[in-house]
């Protein structure tokens, strides 16, 4: 089977470009307000990474515009001279979106950081890309509403990377992902045009072309303003962790849970290997020796959460659950939660090394493809731990080995590349939130055929024919795929409890 | 060893600058580990309470920028020019990002590690040098500041500041001049004369005998929270002992990179109090205080003091953790008043006293003690910051100003002489301003400053229930 079309192959081709030459220095610092321009190598250094810092490239020039005409003024002399360029954020990804191009520019919108206008009435913000996720909860937070989507990293993340990401975070089980949270957006396209996708209402009339843009990791132009929705802040939330005596029985609680109506906030799953590891980094107060357990999240109206929450745990119960605890307070809800986000780094606890896959399956094949997994992993004689986001189906395998042991790891490779192959297979993604970038661009061919990267890399030279607009990052160069995957270092942040890898 | 230091007074014997000798552009006494440096993952999470990067959403003003900076200079990658020296410059050493840091990256270390390298290996220009000169022979002697503090008063009280003001011939001024001007605090001439007593009893039972540093613009500027210091520490059941031998800690010159002026001061500090026995050594002063706490590292190379001065360090106590610690015996009395708790950087940040100054502080009753927006970030006082720096200084100022004024307080409290100079220059009227332990000094004596000093400006205490936005 070909990988590519000659089609594809000609779209993603570079093209002749141009170079950053001393005039274009001065044409771009004439556009830009003074400060905006930052040129000296040891400065353009510090530019060179993101939150990914396996990869970097120094950019040729880093400019740090302050208005969407000033954007629109940079990427049109881009365009003019042919000239690639990367919009980044607060550089906080770790999939390397943010990667410079070599010879190309930088465009940071770290000093667009106005909350334009908050309408309370209509629960509606206007922000500027810099803004951060958790800035925007909590300019709005005196009138009770906040920003749903709320990613790990959201202190310091920022909105224009969560559209660019299209960012979820724990709570997108029962709130959507951050496309579900934004009305409309002022797009600056690859020829400096400024235009507005979407619109006050959550109807779009026509071709979704806000939808598009979300999520497409800076690939088809620069976002510079960003109309969000508001939510009410919930009156009530409740958290439990239930104990099954099996993944498979814990699976089908998921799945009465959803049949049953119930829409938690959030839904996770640790097993007997995940909740060793995460009690000897954080001692949550999970069940130790416990093959499964569950930790439920409800929010919204008071009356209904309590309902609801008494009907969680008699699903929980008549599948077998063998403990409930409930979270009295906000102390130890947060316990609960710390606990399940260092799960991913406390795995170097139980473990010298090991890999993790980030794969997605459909929800009803939870329980079976658990199963397979742990058939996989016994066939292999190497210990797989589970941790995961059971109410979407986000799989989190992380296959425990030891490189000391020659052959090893090759072997603990096969073993992770096997489980996200059994992903895809069945009917699920090898991607997850923290985005394709230039990390996992080459993996795309794992689930995308020929003809869906073409159709991808039509759309992206609809918006950016000079292909200037982030170029290699999420759709595979053929020249540059091939690479292996390294094995997994846990980000320290997941180490203490912060952020998770989804 | 070839010695390459270029400033007489910052002597140090030193191999000379190699690309290869394992240290880049920096030199071999000390220079920034990679062990420190590689803790850092570039994650991002010390960006929002860097007060530069506020600023400017540079990166190369951001600790995680810093950092890649010191990297680049241990790789030999980048020159040490005025570029590269500028970004370590522009930090306000607040350490906003240590606590902000989930990966435990000790930015501290490494900031006090690259500035002392920048202080040897280059040099400034004649004005900064100059400047920087006047700041380091005036603020460390008491002595030389009671003068300055006289010729101020004069300068005040002959009309000459108004004149100056109402001219604007103030503007004339350089800008690092005009801050020296506006920041200089008015001097109480009743308190030059004043000195802390070397012994001061406790009242009542002995709990503590404590060593108590009185400070050099404190002693000078501030002579009257000094006095409340031992006040309240007395009443509170502790033996106060302040060696009158005790002369600067070194903190400014430790913050600035003048590490053989810190060292002596240092050494000074740690020789004054060997003659007394004390179980604690009380700073009242956040910068000083969290300079005592590293006289341990300080010295860790000088085999005649290491020992000394890691026992030194640790006895080393904030007042209002001693007081936290010791818990209150001396009665309080009400004052009925809304305070804003402002974090000094040293204090929150740099020694992680949170908790403790607030706790003292509602021992009081009736006092509101209530928060401020943006707590993380530093007021842009910073040590000689906004002697040196006086525009992003300004900017900060302005910031922390309006943050307090959010909150509607009817006085505000901070641990630090500089924050509170700094806050004060840029509020619009009069805002009562105090270090918590006055605070408590008034309650333990039954006054209460906040009413008296309302009543004195004339201004209405504004009631945060009912106040408009915009009253002030």
């Amino acid at each position: 089977m070909t990988t590519y079309t000659e089609e594809y192959r000609e779209l993603v081709a570079e093209t002749p470009r141009g170079a950053v030459t001393a005039a274009f220095r001065e044409e771009v610092a004439a556009v830009v307000s003074p400060g905006g321009l930052i040129s000296e190598p040891a400065q353009l250094h510090t530019y060179e990474c993101d939150g990914l810092t396996g990869y970097r490239v120094t950019p040729a020039l880093v400019v740090l515009p302050a208005t969407t005409e000033e954007v629109a003024a940079v990427v049109r002399l881009c365009a003019r001279h042919r000239i690639p360029f990367v919009a980044r954020g607060a550089g906080t990804g770790l999939s390397g979106g943010a990667l410079p191009v070599a010879d190309g520019i930088v465009i940071g919108l770290a000093r667009m950081r106005k909350m334009l206008s908050v309408d309370v009435d209509n629960q509606r913000a206007v922000v500027q890309p810099g803004v951060t996720n958790a800035g925007i909860s909590a300019a709005v937070g005196g009138h009770d509403l906040y920003f749903a989507p709320d990613p790990s990293s959201q202190i310091v993340c920022t909105i224009g990377g969560n559209v660019a990401e299209n960012s979820g975070g724990a709570h997108c089980l029962k709130y959507g992902f951050t496309t579900n949270h934004v009305l409309a957006l002022t797009f600056v396209t690859p020829d400096g045009d400024v235009v507005t996708l979407g619109g006050d209402s959550t109807d779009q009339l026509g071709p979704d072309l806000r939808a598009v843009v979300l999520g497409s990791e800076g690939t088809l132009g620069i976002v510079t303003e960003i109309t969000v929705r508001l939510l009410r802040r919930p009156e009530a939330v409740r958290t439990l962790v239930a104990d099954f005596p099996d993944a498979e029985q814990a699976g089908n609680a998921v799945s009465d849970l959803v049949a049953a109506g119930i829409v938690p906030a959030a839904v996770e799953m640790l097993d007997e290997l995940a909740i060793e590891a995460c009690e000897k980094a954080v001692q949550a107060g999970y069940t130790l020796g416990s093959p499964a357990a569950l930790v439920v999240e409800l929010d919204g109206v008071e009356a209904e959460v309590e309902e609801e929450f008494e009907r969680v745990q008699e699903i929980c119960r008549r599948n077998a659950s063998t403990h409930i605890r409930i979270a009295g307070d906000p102390v130890e809800r947060a316990k609960v939660w710390k606990g399940r986000k260092a799960a991913f780094a406390a795995m170097g606890r139980i473990s010298p090394d090991y890999f993790v896959q980030d794969g997605v399956i459909p929800r009803t094949k939870l329980g079976s493809t658990l199963t397979r997994i742990r058939e996989m992993s016994d066939a292999a004689g190497l210990r797989v731990a589970n941790v995961f986001h059971a109410g979407d189906g986000n799989l989190h395998p992380l296959v425990l080995y030891d490189a000391a042991v020659p052959g090893q790891a090759e072997q603990a490779e096969h073993l992770a590349t096997a489980i996200v192959e059994l992903c895809v297979e069945q009917g699920g993604s090898i991607t997850g939130e923290h985005g394709v970038g230039s990390d996992k661009a080459c993996s795309m061919v794992k689930m995308f055929g020929p003809d869906d990267l073409t159709v991808m890399a039509r759309i992206r030279a609809a918006f950016d024919p000079q292909g200037l607009c982030n170029p290699g990052k999420v759709l595979p160069t053929p020249r540059l795929c091939g690479e292996r995957p390294g094995p997994y270092r846990p980000h320290p942040l997941e180490s203490a409890g912060i952020i998770e890898r989804l | 060893m070839t010695d390459i230091s270029r400033d007489e007074d910052q002597r140090v014997s030193v191999q000379p600058v190699a690309i290869g000798n394992g240290a880049g552009v920096f030199d071999l006494h000390h220079p920034p580990s990679d062990e420190l440096i590689s803790d850092c993952v570039h994650c991002g999470f010390c960006l929002p309470t860097c007060p530069t990067y506020a600023l400017w959403g540079e990166e190369m003003d951001s600790p995680r920028g810093r950092i890649y900076l010191m990297k680049l200079g241990k790789e030999g990658k980048v020159p040490l020019d005025d570029t590269y020296t500028q970004h370590f410059d522009m930090c306000l050493g607040c350490m906003a990002c240590v606590t902000a840091c989930p990966s435990g990256v000790q930015y501290d270390k490494l900031i006090e590690a690259v500035r002392p390298q920048l202080e040897r290996n280059r040099r400034r220009s004649l004005t900064d040098r100059l400047f920087r000169g006047m700041i380091f022979a005036l603020f460390p002697y008491p002595s030389r500041l009671r003068v300055a503090a006289v010729l101020g008063e004069l300068y005040r009280r002959l009309g000459l500041r108004s004149l100056l003001h109402r001219t604007g011939l103030v503007s004339l001024l350089p800008r690092r001049l005009q801050a020296v001007e506006a920041l200089m605090p008015p001097a109480k001439l009743r308190h030059l004369a004043t000195r802390t007593p070397a012994v001061t009893l406790a009242v009542g039972t002995t709990r503590r005998r404590v060593g108590f540093l009185t400070g050099c613009v404190q002693r000078v500027f501030f002579a009257d929270v000094n006095q409340a210091t031992v006040r309240v520490l007395t009443a509170e059941g502790c033996e106060v002992v302040a060696p009158p031998t005790q002369r600067c800690c070194g903190a400014l010159s430790e913050h600035a990179g003048r590490e053989p002026e810190a060292l002596d001061r240092a050494r000074g500090l740690i020789d004054a109090f060997a003659e007394v026995e004390v179980d604690t050594i009380v700073a009242n002063v956040a910068g000083c205080g969290s300079t005592l706490k590293e006289y341990g590292r300080l010295l860790r190379d000088d085999p005649d003091y290491a020992d000394r001065a890691a026992a030194f360090s640790a006895k080393v106590q904030d007042v209002s953790e001693l007081l936290a610690e010791l818990g209150p015996v001396a009665e309080r009395h009400p004052i009925e008043a809304r305070l804003a708790y402002h974090d000094a950087c040293h204090l929150g940040h740099a020694q992680g006293v949170r908790s403790q100054p607030r706790d003292v502080l509602r021992t009081i009753p009736g006092l509101q003690v209530t928060d401020i927006p943006e707590a993380e970030i530093c007021c842009g006082s910073a040590g000689i910051y906004n002697l040196v720096h006086p525009e992003p200084a300004e900017e900060l100022g302005r910031r922390k100003v309006d943050n307090v004024l959010s909150v509607k307080p009817d006085a505000l409290a901070t641990a630090n002489p500089g924050c509170l100079l700094q806050i004060r220059r840029y509020w619009p009227g009069e805002l009562p301003m105090f270090h918590p332990v006055e605070l408590l000094d008034a309650s333990i004596r039954g006054v209460d400053p906040i009413a008296a000093a309302t009543a004195r400006s004339g201004r209405p205490r504004l009631d945060a229930r009912t106040a408009e936005p915009g009253s002030f």
